[in-house]
């Protein structure tokens, strides 16, 4: 590739977006027609966590709001998906799922303006109580949305030009991993122009971004309704690939554990979604094994996994804030001088040049912290500028 | 009309308890400006204790004086070892770690007891008082709850205006560098709040436990409904939280009796929000200015 080829490529975002997005198309497609069907099956698991966490993960990252009612979005998702690709309307899967998208984007839209007005605790409790209070309308219109016993679908059948024996559970996977690959493209589009910028800067200071020009509300309140599309389009992944959804599907407990996932892949890096999309598919089935190779009892067995996220959530705060992808990245640029001297030089001009471009920039970076000067206490996502304004708010009172 | 006074006793003996996890929440945000969202899995565990000693001994008051001790023991060590290094980080970082230890609590819980849930003992009868030929939703049992939150809150009240502890308590919760200068142990303080706050969580659990029976998750809507009767009080004002509590028991018990059991956590979620909006510091909250 000629230098010029290489400099246009560089600078345009749409262009490295879209080869990620082919290149782990073609590569994902390939390796799905190795695996067994169970594998299949974990990899479209795979596929609409990741659709979750990238959209909590940029919320947090990028513009430092937390969300604890994104399993009451997949809900919202997997329910209209049911609706929609069931026999009244019998959309096929792909309207369906642009169909979940919207009426999340819709149901986003009012909670997203309540939460740009929120903050910290306040936000944190407010969609704490959505995602316990959302699923009991299951119960409130069972006629609609089937009451306990949710409501189901037939399985998604694969195009007839895959071929005749195309196996149902790669199709689902396929499925799945073009939904994560439509979030990847959205996503890092997004968190790499102008309107992640933004985000940036309302996180790390909003009385600076306000006097710059930008309304602070409406770019909070965006970053929320992209989480929220992003989870409804996992919640109607979901639906298609288990062919059913219910209430008990979308406890409390699973909007924790998406939190876990974030936060121990790293808050604001998209990697971090893939890494944290493993754990939360792997992790049940390791803990099992465990469990019955030290032959544990099954209340321990079945509470494994929950004890693990809860270990992870205070364990990262305490000790490793940045997660799995900060690590990696904190030793890429510990090894990278020392292996390619020239590649690791450019790569550090370029990151000192374009700010915190690179995944979102998790605020354990050090370029969040030092607006406040010396002070190392860890700090996941929500940046200095949260930090300064508590100091003063304590600082006022009496 | 009997239905009416009905729900208003119930909600004003549901609402002692939201005002018990209410003040337990508001005493830990007053010291440390943190959120406890681990207090549902705390209390959950102590009620658990209590009822493994009521089990085996066969005594209430027994089980009771158990779990509030534990209670405190439990409170003081989270703060000592878990909250304590966040408590000067961003917002953020202590809302996760608290939810990473409610995850962790209940997860213990149930590794110890399993998920089923199971029934737990009232401290007095359970079958409502009779006035003139009708028989009332009101109990002996609701009489205590009520007395005991209304005692609880007053010797909170006496604690923090009338001693030398409590002025102690609040000098480092307010002002920890002038009170640190001035000779208080303002860590130690910090720590005695907790263990305060975790002991009135856990009397709400064993007062809550005979009606919703007990499980790692059955208390999980009495914690956001006491987030809820916090935020509405204002976090910052304990007389605040009792009023947010029994106003906010009064209201759901008419959402449950005239629309449903299943609609309490969303209506919970509405008066959040309509208060949130309207006044974000809560009714009771003298600060004006906009936390940011």
């Amino acid at each position: 590739m000629s230098t010029r080829a290489l400099a246009v490529f560089r600078g345009s975002t749409l262009l490295r977006s879209l080869t990620i997005v082919v290149v782990a198309g073609v590569v994902l497609y390939l390796i799905s027609g190795s695996l067994d069907s169970y594998r299949n099956l974990q990899l479209a698991y795979g596929g609409y966590y990741f659709c979750v966490l990238a959209g909590l993960t940029v919320l947090a990252g990028a513009s430092g709001q937390i969300s604890l009612g994104q399993g009451a979005f997949m809900a919202v998702g997997a329910y209209t998906f049911c609706k929609l690709n069931a026999p009244p309307v019998a959309w096929s899967v792909f309207p369906s799922l642009v169909g979940a998208v919207v009426a999340t984007v819709l149901v986003g839209i009012p909670v997203g303006a309540a939460a740009s007005r929120l903050r910290g605790p306040y936000l944190a409790g407010a969609t704490l109580a959505f995602a316990v209070g959302l699923p009991a309308l299951a119960d409130k219109f069972p006629t609609f949305l089937g009451g306990e016993n949710g409501l189901s679908v037939n399985p998604p059948t694969p195009p007839p030009w895959l071929g005749a024996n195309f196996p149902l559970e790669r199709w689902e996977a396929c499925i799945a991993c073009a939904g994560a690959l439509v979030v990847v493209f959205v996503l890092y589009n997004l968190t790499h122009g102008a309107i992640g910028r933004s985000w940036r800067a309302v996180r790390d200071d909003e009385i600076a971004a306000s006097l710059a020009g930008l309304r602070v509300g409406r770019r909070q309140a965006l970053a929320f309704v992209v989480s929220a599309g992003c989870a409804g389009l996992g919640g109607g992944l979901l639906a298609a690939v288990l062919q059913l959804t219910s209430p008990g599907a979308f406890p409390l407990q699973l909007s924790l554990t998406l939190l876990a996932g974030v936060v121990i892949g790293g808050l604001g890096s998209l990697v971090g979604a893939v890494w944290g999309a493993a754990l939360l598919v792997f992790l049940p089935n390791w803990t099992t094994d465990l469990a019955s190779s030290f032959s544990l009892s099954t209340n321990v067995s079945h509470n494994l996994p929950i004890a693990i996220y809860g270990l992870v959530l205070i364990g990262a705060m305490l000790v490793w804030p940045s997660g799995i992808q900060g690590g990696l990245r904190a030793l890429g640029t510990a090894v990278a001088p020392a292996i390619a001297p020239a590649w690791g030089r450019r790569r550090a001009a370029s990151e000192s040049a374009t700010g915190e471009a690179e995944g979102g920039g998790a605020a354990s970076e050090p370029s969040t912290g030092e607006a406040e000067g010396s002070r190392t206490t860890p700090a996941p996502s929500a940046g200095g500028a949260e930090r300064a304004d508590d100091e003063g708010v304590k600082a006022s009172r009496p | 009309m009997t239905k009416f006074i009905d729900l208003t006793l119930n909600g004003i003996s549901t609402g002692a308890i939201y005002a018990a996890v209410a003040l337990a929440l508001v005493l830990i945000w007053r010291s440390t400006r943190v959120v406890n969202f681990a207090q549902g899995s705390m209390l959950m565990f102590t009620t658990f204790i209590a009822s493994a000693v009521i089990s085996s001994s066969g005594s209430y008051v027994l089980g009771f004086v158990v779990a509030l001790a534990a209670g405190f023991v439990l409170g003081a060590v989270v703060e000592r070892v878990i909250v304590r290094p966040v408590e000067n980080a961003p917002p953020l970082n202590p809302v996760i770690l608290t939810l990473g230890l409610y995850t962790l609590i209940v997860a213990i819980a149930g590794m110890i007891w399993g998920n089923t849930p199971r029934s737990f003992p009232a401290a007095f009868s359970l079958r409502g008082y009779t006035v003139g030929g009708t028989t009332l939703l009101f109990t002996p049992n609701d009489t205590f709850i009520v007395v005991v939150v209304i005692a609880v809150a007053a010797a909170l009240a006496f604690l923090f205006r009338a001693t030398s502890l409590g002025l102690r308590m609040r000098g480092a919760a307010f002002a920890p560098e002038v009170a640190r200068l001035l000779g208080v142990r303002v860590g130690r303080m910090l720590t005695l709040g907790w263990a305060l706050a975790a002991m009135v969580g856990s009397l709400a659990g064993v007062l809550v436990a005979p009606s919703v029976f007990l499980g790692p998750n059955s208390f999980d809507p009495i914690l956001i409904i006491g987030f809820v009767a916090a935020v509405l009080g204002g976090l910052d004002s304990p007389p605040g939280a009792v009023v947010g509590g029994i106003v906010l028991g009064l209201a759901l018990s008419y959402v449950s009796g005239y629309e449903g059991a299943s609609l309490v956590p969303l209506a919970a979620l509405v008066i959040l929000v309509i208060v949130l909006m309207l006044r974000p510091t809560g009714l009771f909250s003298a600060t004006k200015e906009r936390r940011v």
